[in-house]
């Protein structure tokens, strides 16, 4: 599936409405370049799930955890994960295997331990459709 | 040393670094150690491996030994173990909160955990003796950034805070758009030395209804924008000017809202903590800022701007005196609020 936006608050609706249909137990696997509207996408995700306080982006402290919505949200940017052995360090399976729902930016860089049945996302820019344009592909195309 | 004096040894493990002080009556640092420290001088005699940051469980027992050896002290000296119990990553937090539990435990000693941010904020006690609540904190790291009104020791109220990235992060994430590499925050205050700060105007995001609050996503953005601009046309841009230019916007986005706070609730002082407190630009215009409005002016050295576990045991102390104890059963809350206890 593709969805075309042409401003920031069309990525955030798109998240939401993938965080209003997420499950207990998905993992969410977002990519794409810096700057391209990933954590505004997780902003609008988070609404959908319930999620009121601000989701700040995690590429500092890796793992933000998010209890007041639907469902917990498990927000990670792995962007400083050096080697995917410091994952085990962070507990990630924890996370994984919860009955939460995961969201990884970045997940690309740690691609062998994520499970076959995570739902893909890519966000991208095309500049000659303008600054703020931005193609969001969802699920096997995406691969 | 007095037989009043309280000795705290800290232990911090909430992100990258494995920390850990001793700290004398919340603001006298016998020691402070930090995992980074520890491969360079001793562990390796002079070879000097990059040790992996976050290897917490093998880090921590020599920089815990390191600190009560640089301080001269045996743990029988200690009189209550302070940890990080959050906010931060699980299970970094909870290699220091078991590791402390266990010294407390085995040599009965009280057991305090301490918020990390409350400690960013108390690293302003260990330099500056006089320093005293009320005053205003702007906490600003690559993880977080927070406007903190501190009304008493222990006592903390959340005015304003980022609605997306981190102040440092937008630091970093910059520098890696204008090829610079990590950590972005030092070399861009570097660079941007040579820069014009205002070559490009940067957009200084506003909060609708929340005026104390940050967005740094946008600033960021922009500046991503204003690259791609250049690209297309095939103009080359100047670094420096881009650096400067970009770090003038987060500067003034801090400084305006962190003075703008103490002169609303008539607080003549001001103290900054974190990583980017660091930052030279933002210093210097904090500094003139408060100068212009009669505040005084608060900032921790370097070294107690990073994670360390010295910070830890200035809040640890304040808590310890008001009576908090923690029990054994103390957890790592990945997610804890600030000026929250549990």
């Amino acid at each position: 599936m593709v969805k075309e936006t042409f401003n920031a608050k069309e990525t955030f609706e798109a998240g939401y409405e993938m965080g209003q249909k997420a499950l207990p137990g998905q993992i969410y696997c977002l990519n794409g370049d810096l700057g391209v509207g990933k954590t505004v996408f997780t902003q609008g995700f988070a609404k959908g799930l319930g999620i009121e306080e601000p989701v700040n982006s995690p590429t500092f402290t890796i793992i933000q955890e998010y209890h007041e919505g639907r469902l917990p949200l498990y927000h990670f940017d792995v962007y400083r994960i050096g080697d995917v052995e410091e994952m085990d360090e962070l507990g990630y399976e924890e996370y994984f295997y919860s009955d939460g729902v995961c969201l990884i930016e970045w997940s690309t860089l740690i691609q062998e331990i994520i499970p076959d049945d995570a739902i893909e996302i890519v966000i991208e820019k095309d500049l000659e459709k303008g600054f703020d344009y931005r193609k969001i592909t969802i699920g096997q195309e995406a691969v | 040393m007095d037989r009043e004096d309280v000795l705290i040894l800290a232990i911090e493990s909430s992100c990258d670094e494995t920390a850990a002080a001793v700290v004398k009556n919340g603001r006298e640092v016998l020691s402070n150690v930090i995992n980074t420290q520890i491969a360079i001088h001793t562990e390796y005699g002079g070879v000097v491996p990059e040790i992996a940051s976050r290897k917490h469980i093998e880090n921590i027992n020599p920089v815990i030994k390191k600190a009560l050896s640089d301080a001269g002290v045996t743990l029988d000296d200690i009189d209550a173990i302070g940890v990080t119990y959050g906010p931060g990553l699980v299970g970094a937090l909870l290699v220091g909160v078991a590791e402390a539990k266990a010294i407390a435990f085995a040599k009965n000693k009280p057991l305090v955990g301490v918020h990390h941010i409350e400690g960013h904020i108390s690293a302003n006690y260990v330099e500056n003796k006089e320093l005293e609540p009320p005053f205003v904190a702007l906490v600003v790291s690559g993880g977080h950034t927070h406007l903190v009104k501190v009304n008493d020791y222990g006592e903390y109220e959340i005015i304003g805070r980022t609605r997306d990235d981190a102040a440092g992060e937008a630091f970093d994430k910059v520098a890696r758009a204008i090829g610079l590499g990590y950590p972005g925050g030092p070399k861009i205050d570097k660079l941007a030395k040579e820069g014009n700060p205002d070559a490009i105007e940067f957009p200084r995001a506003h909060v609708d209804d929340a005026p104390y609050d940050f967005s740094f996503s946008g600033i960021k953005s922009a500046v991503l924008n204003y690259i791609n601009s250049a690209n297309m046309q095939g103009k080359e841009i100047n670094r420096a000017d881009v650096a400067a230019s970009f770090q003038k916007a987060v500067v003034d986005a801090l400084v305006s809202r962190a003075v703008r706070l103490a002169k609303e609730c008539g607080m003549d002082k001001l103290a900054i903590a974190g990583g980017v407190a660091s930052n030279s630009a933002l210093r210097a215009a904090v500094q003139e800022e408060c100068a212009k409005n009669n505040i005084r002016f608060y900032s921790p050295s370097p070294v107690l701007c990073t994670d360390n576990a010295a910070m830890i045991g200035a809040a640890a102390y304040y808590e310890y005196i008001k009576g908090v104890r923690h029990g054994y059963d103390l957890n790592a809350v990945p997610n804890l609020k600030l000026g929250e206890r549990i």
